[in-house]
């Protein structure tokens, strides 16, 4: 399947995500267990893609100071944290990291 | 405007296209800079600049499109990613279901755009317009749903150009784990929520050597129920 093929289809299942209840008019209701799992699905999905990138950048793990990911990484949890703003969280982490690689760690230990 | 007087002017429609329209524009600071980063982003992860553009209009869902980036980038399987943007999407439904009955006596082709333009932003500044009665609000949903599919467009755009004229060693990959911390991190207040993130977090250090990126999928699930399990032990208590 290609990329085109793969951006189709998930265009259409949140296009049709979008459209379920509206197209059944209020016939159905969200049961509860669903509406009580719903908070969990972007925190549990986005930190399952955020500690290996962290932590195991590259396949192989690298818990280490010298490692910048980890390091920068967990600079923006802390500001995350802290401030709640998107912004600066992205642009605080993504300067420690730019400035630890260029003292010389390497990007992706 | 104050709401009473909006109620009864010549042309409500417009009125109400109007209201939405400026009503989305706060949103437009937080949603211009998501999209600029993701048109960079998803150049970086090695998708070429029309289908990146083009997936601002065939998915038009800013953390799906972000999701889906850093799988290409990481060459994982077709329908991995396809589920994985179902999941990540599934709160949409919640969004149709509780705008279901204002739009229930549309005609079909209304209902068919309006869903298309179900986004978090634009239902969440419609949302409080809707719940109240009267007038031809689907309107004021086309205001913010259109506006913010507008602004989408041009920041991907912008995006785009932007990482065409930065040099291509820069390495921007780490920004995409940075801006899913930046996203995570506020949701975590609650202990259940706390375990959801530390249960997706330990299968997936587990589970990165996985074939298929299976381990990914697997994270998702294992983490979601670790907080739905949290949630019910502390309302039994």
């Amino acid at each position: 399947m290609s990329f085109w093929m793969v951006m189709i289809a998930g265009g259409l299942v949140t296009y049709l995500t979008r459209l379920s209840f509206i197209a059944a008019e209020g016939r159905l209701s969200v049961p509860r267990w669903f509406r009580a799992m719903l908070p969990f699905v972007p925190i549990a999905t986005l930190t399952a893609l955020i500690a290996p990138e962290l932590l195991r950048p590259g396949g192989e793990w690298a818990v280490s100071l010298k490692n910048p990911r980890l390091v920068a990484g967990a600079v923006a949890i802390v500001t995350a944290a802290l401030a709640r703003n998107v912004l600066l969280t992205i642009a605080l982490g993504f300067l420690v990291f730019l400035g630890l690689v260029w003292l010389g760690a390497t990007p992706t230990p | 405007m104050i709401p009473g007087k909006a109620a009864r002017p010549r042309r409500p429609q417009l009125t109400e296209l109007r209201l939405g329209a400026l009503a989305v524009a706060p949103l437009l600071v937080g949603v211009v800079p998501f999209g600029v980063i993701y048109g960079a982003l998803a150049l970086q992860s090695g998708i070429p600049a029309i289908p990146a553009m083009a997936m601002s209009s065939l998915v038009f869902a800013g953390s799906a499109q972000f999701l889906l980036a850093q799988l290409a980038g990481l060459g994982t399987p077709a329908l991995v990613m396809v589920a994985s943007v179902a999941l990540v999407n599934l709160r949409h439904a919640l969004y149709s279901a509780s705008v279901a009955p204002v739009l229930a006596p549309l005609p079909r082709r209304w209902k068919a755009l309006l869903a298309y333009l179900l986004t978090d932003e634009a239902y969440a500044a419609a949302i409080a317009r809707l719940d109240r009665a009267g007038g031809p609000r689907h309107w004021f949903l086309l205001g913010t749903g259109f506006v913010l599919w507008l602004g989408w467009q041009i920041s991907t755009a912008a995006g785009i150009l932007l990482r065409e004229s930065l040099p291509p060693e820069l390495p921007l990959d780490f920004a995409l784990p940075l801006t899913f911390i930046a996203i995570v991190v506020p949701m975590i207040r609650s202990r259940a929520a706390l375990f959801a993130a530390l249960a997706a977090a330990g299968v997936a250090l587990a589970g990165a050597g996985w074939p298929l990126r299976l381990g990914l999928l697997a994270a998702a699930a294992v983490g979601i129920a670790a907080g739905w399990a949290g949630d019910r032990r502390r309302s039994r208590a």
